[in-house]
């Protein structure tokens, strides 16, 4: 059954009339100028509290009676058969409970996993791993991806050939473009690997009840962990628990039940006792993820006024022994290009797999890109924004343009003559794209207790975005209460499904399943009040807490008082996540507007301010979303300045798996950072919410470079931007 | 996997008696005999059939730092003094601060995250001063007065910092949370006036992946004026 209804939807300057097709038991989606009581307020987060305090359970806080402290075992070769494990004096050692080793394994990277022990306390299992006898024989190795794609490179794995086939995208003809440019930039650009850094690391703690396995797990997907660790020990999945009630940051990294989560169950199992395994900094760095490097030589041309006529794209990257280092996506869909090719080449090197992180792929092709924009408008003499707004396909990003420049003062600032001083100041502008539209499968719960209050149950997690709290507000703006009367209750499996919390898919796709159980629940409730209240169910509304007739709002009642009338204990409705109407725009844009300062003497850049203007859809919480454009800012100043994880070639090892040699943005690296939210009424889903973890991370290390380029009057191509290069990029060293 | 030693790897081994050593060594402290002798220590644990933590810890408090007293290998019982209130633990000596805290006491506000005092996550006070507890061996914290971010507050009697810290979601994840808490309440402590440089300053050896340090300053700031406006 299904129904169709009229939205007006799109943004200030272009909205239309859009007709969608609903099922009988969705709410409507909300559309341009719907007016709301709890979403678009900024509102705290509900476990604000909790973690101001140190109350919140993390994964690696949970401590259970009788539990043993895990440890991991990792080779020291980056690529080595394991000829013998002897564990017996591991085990033998007074303290230790139990030990296990990864059989039959291959070792290709430094840091990979070959044993595990658990024992009454970490000191001692960290003493027992000392204690196990491991014997290599160590292989050839390559942890550099130049040396890598060689022809006489050490084969990372047996069916040998470091280098993969070329993924490749074309459209028009690049050569035909080519000669149309009236000018034209072929450059190379690199940017290194970077990893996570999650401050809490990765680990589970296990417990075994006979045959049900239940697991708290730093993980940025509860059902996916469950399913892994279901498979591994052939149970049932309702026989595995996963809970994630707090997490510690994941950023792409924490998806599926790692090494780390089997050798915990593994453990507890052999033990007969529960099993924490928390790995250590050093492990977090070398074994759990990373976003691959890449080297982009790109060509790019364009007419006098700017317009591309074409952009070739010929990338390799490396994750490790991990792929999904490709980075053509930005080239794909950020400006129009009649004349693309784009070839992207994943080639293995003996070092960690790669995981997702952060927009995968995105914040090193854009920075390729923008950068050589910025390059081509130069040889154009062609304002840089300019350029961009030439070449934009997207109103949205238009209208962001304009707000942007006007708040950064482009103009002004773009023009202004340069210092004759040491210190340079240097401004740039890069676009960002992205697809936080969500995806069916998340279902939700709401429940109503006899004492008034409403919890929402969905098997989701916060990464620390907030996502309890948005989704109990949606929940009490479609019952009409007040937020006080909501609780939110996610990160177990004993909820109902809902999807990883990755691909900024979180929002837009738990909020619709939130509402629609909300708008059931609230259907049940309007029956149960209608022949108290005399009237038809459907002549009811909630507001504020207080149930009424439409036509006569005198003739009322509390919703606690109806919360009364429920009979048993609950009165409780189920809702889903109905697949995407299509709405106004199944992309969101956004543009970052920098301002970096240059010391030429020293090479050190400093990243003064940033304006950022994005598409979210609706915003539900504008004091979250606010956290997320900075918190993607200033990863992007870790990328843009100091991020790189080193591999000796020597040894193949890591040698800064730590967080001062790995260096993070702090408080005193942090820019001046203004956010603005383009509303856009997109009408995909019935909240029309969309992800912004990922579209507010896109550009930012790009405008950085474009910003440096533009303070010293010369790019620096290669990532991070350290005082190095930018000296060379001066001709000073 | 490799790891480059750490200050309190070695201080671990330093803090093994001499005399417990089979080579019976003497008191000068080579690098080659302190590894002999933390080798040693270990065997003669396992050959007595006595895991470290589950060996005698009815012994006596033992006397504070800088008298010839001697510790370990195995768990000694000691006192700390943890927001406010006398706690007695068995610990090996080498256990940290932060070891303590989390895994002995159940104080798990402080947080592990780098294990070599470079990103601010484990910051306690002692005696009213920030230090890092991952640096710390807890036996060095007997006789001073520890805080930790579960003795500033709790979650329905918040203070002043911790309640702007909510309101201006100087949060996301809340990982560092405790961390940054506890530095910018030593610093607001010692200067109620701070000017956003001073607090940057303040928080400066703290790291937030999430990226929350607008939101941090704020808050500090308004936590600052109520609490002059207070006063």
């Amino acid at each position: 059954m299904a129904r169709r209804v009229t939205l007006r939807l799109g943004f200030e300057g272009e909205l239309r009339d859009v007709v969608v097709t609903i099922p009988d038991d969705e709410p409507a989606p909300w559309q341009w100028g719907e007016k709301f009581s709890v979403v678009g307020v900024a509102t705290p987060r509900l476990d604000g509290p909790l973690k101001a305090t140190g109350r919140a359970p993390y994964t690696c806080d949970i401590q259970l009676p009788g539990m043993l402290y895990g440890a991991i075992l990792r080779s020291p070769y980056p690529h080595a058969r394991v000829r013998s494990v002897d564990l017996g004096a591991a085990r033998r050692l007074a303290g230790v409970r139990a030990a296990l080793e990864r059989s039959g394994a291959t070792i290709r990277f430094a840091g990979q996993e070959v044993a595990a022990v658990a024992a009454v306390s970490p000191e001692i299992a960290r003493d027992a791993l000392r204690l196990i006898k491991v014997e290599y024989a160590p292989m050839p190795f390559v942890v550099a991806m130049d040396e890598a794609s060689r022809p006489d490179a050490p084969d990372v794995f047996e069916s040998g050939g470091n280098v993969g086939s070329p993924h490749l995208n074309e459209i028009g003809n690049v050569a035909a473009g080519f000669e149309t440019a009236a000018a034209s930039v072929d450059a190379v650009y690199t940017t290194p690997v970077q990893t996570h850094v999650s401050l809490e690391t990765h680990g589970a703690v296990a417990s075994w009840n006979g045959d049900e396995l239940t697991v708290w797990c730093s993980t940025q997907g509860i059902f996916g962990v469950r399913d892994d660790l279901a498979v591994h020990f052939s149970l049932p999945p309702e026989n595995v628990r996963v809970i994630t009630a707090y997490l510690g940051g994941g950023f792409g990294s924490k998806f599926g039940a790692g090494h780390e989560v089997i050798f915990a169950a593994e453990l507890a199992r052999m033990a007969r006792a529960p099993v924490k395994l928390m790995l250590s900094r050093a492990e977090e760095h070398v074994a759990t993820g990373n976003r691959p490097s890449s080297r982009q030589h790109v060509r790019i041309g364009a007419a006098r006024d700017g317009a591309l006529t074409a952009l070739e794209l010929e990338q390799h990257g490396s994750g490790g022994i991990g792929g999904g280092s490709g980075s053509a996506a930005p080239y794909l869909s950020l400006y129009r290009c009649p004349n693309l090719r784009t070839s992207e080449h994943n080639v293995n090197i003996n070092a960690g797999p790669a995981s997702p992180m952060r927009a995968p792929g995105w914040p090193q092709g854009c920075f390729a890109l923008e950068l050589a924009i910025d390059e081509l408008a130069r040889k154009l003499n062609l304002d840089r924004l300019e350029m961009r707004r030439r070449n934009n396909p997207s109103p949205v990003r238009a209208l962001e343009f304009e707000l942007g420049a006007r708040a950064f003062r482009w103009e002004e600032r773009a023009r202004a003559p340069k210092a004759r001083g040491p210190m340079r100041r240097g401004v740039g502008v890069a676009s960002a794209v992205w697809h936080g539209i969500g995806a069916s499968g998340p279902q939700a719960q709401c429940v109503a207790f006899r004492d008034g209050r409403v919890a929402v149950r969905i098997g989701t997690q916060d990464v620390g975005t907030g996502t309890r709290t948005i989704i109990a507000m949606v929940a009490a703006e479609e019952l009409g209460l007040p937020l006080s009367s909501v609780i939110a209750e996610i990160g177990d499996t004993r909820y109902l499904f809902s999807l990883p919390s990755g691909g900024s898919m979180t929002a837009p796709s738990t909020t619709p399943a939130v509402r629609q159980a909300a708008a059931h629940l609230k259907g049940k409730l309007m029956r149960l009040a209608a022949p108290a209240l005399g009237a038809e169910p459907e002549d009811l509304v909630i507001s504020d807490g207080v149930v009424r007739v439409r036509a006569e709002p005198n003739r009322a009642m509390q919703f606690a008082d109806l919360c009364r009338r429920i009979s048993g204990d609950s009165l409780a409705a189920d809702g889903e996540h109905v697949p995407n109407y299509g709405g106004y725009s199944m992309t969101q844009a956004g543009c970052q507007f920098a301002g970096v300062e240059v010391d030429i003497e020293t090479g050190i850049v400093r990243v003064v301010d940033f304006v950022a203007v994005h598409d979210a859809g609706a915003i539900v919480d504008p004091l979250t979303a606010r956290s997320q454009v900075n918190g993607g800012i200033i990863m992007g100043v870790g990328f843009a300045l100091f991020e790189d994880r080193r591999l000796d070639p020597q040894t193949g090892l890591m040698v800064n798996p730590t967080m001062d040699d790995y260096k993070l943005p702090g408080v005193l690296d942090t820019p001046e950072i203004r956010a603005y939210f383009v509303e856009v009424a997109n009408g995909i889903t019935n909240t029309g919410v969309l992800g912004l973890g990922e579209a507010v991370h896109v550009a930012a290390a790009a405008a950085i470079g474009c910003a440096v380029a533009d303070a010293i009057g010369a790019p620096v191509r290669d990532l991070p931007l350290t005082p190095d290069r930018v000296l060379a990029a001066l001709g000073r060293v | 996997m490799s790891r480059r030693p750490r200050d309190r790897d070695i201080i671990e081994k330093i803090a093994v008696p001499a005399d417990s050593a089979a080579d019976g060594g003497g008191s000068t402290l080579s690098r080659r005999s302190f590894l002999k002798g933390a080798g040693a220590a270990a065997a003669a644990a396992s050959l007595l059939g006595v895991s470290p933590a589950e060996a005698d810890v009815s012994a006596p408090n033992p006397p504070l730092a800088g008298s010839a007293e001697r510790l370990g290998p195995g768990p000694a019982a000691f006192n700390l003094r943890i927001n406010g209130a006398a706690r007695t633990v068995a610990a090996e000596p080498r256990v940290t601060l932060l070891g303590v805290l989390r895994d002995h006491l159940g104080l798990t506000g402080t947080k592990l995250v780098c294990d070599r005092g470079a990103c601010g996550a484990c910051t306690v006070h002692l005696d009213g001063a920030p230090v890092a507890s991952c640096m710390m061996l807890a036996v060095d914290a007997r006789g001073h007065e520890i805080t930790t971010i579960e003795g500033l507050g709790a979650p329905d009697r918040m203070n002043a910092l911790q309640n702007a810290f909510v309101s201006n979601d100087a949060l996301q994840c809340g990982f560092c949370t405790p961390g940054i808490t506890m530095a910018l309440s030593a610093a607001l402590g010692a200067n109620p006036n701070p000017s956003p440089e001073e607090i940057k300053r303040a928080i400066a050896g703290n790291i937030c992946r999430c990226g929350t340090y607008p939101h941090v300053i704020e808050a500090a700031l308004a936590a600052a004026k109520a609490a002059r406006g207070r006063a």
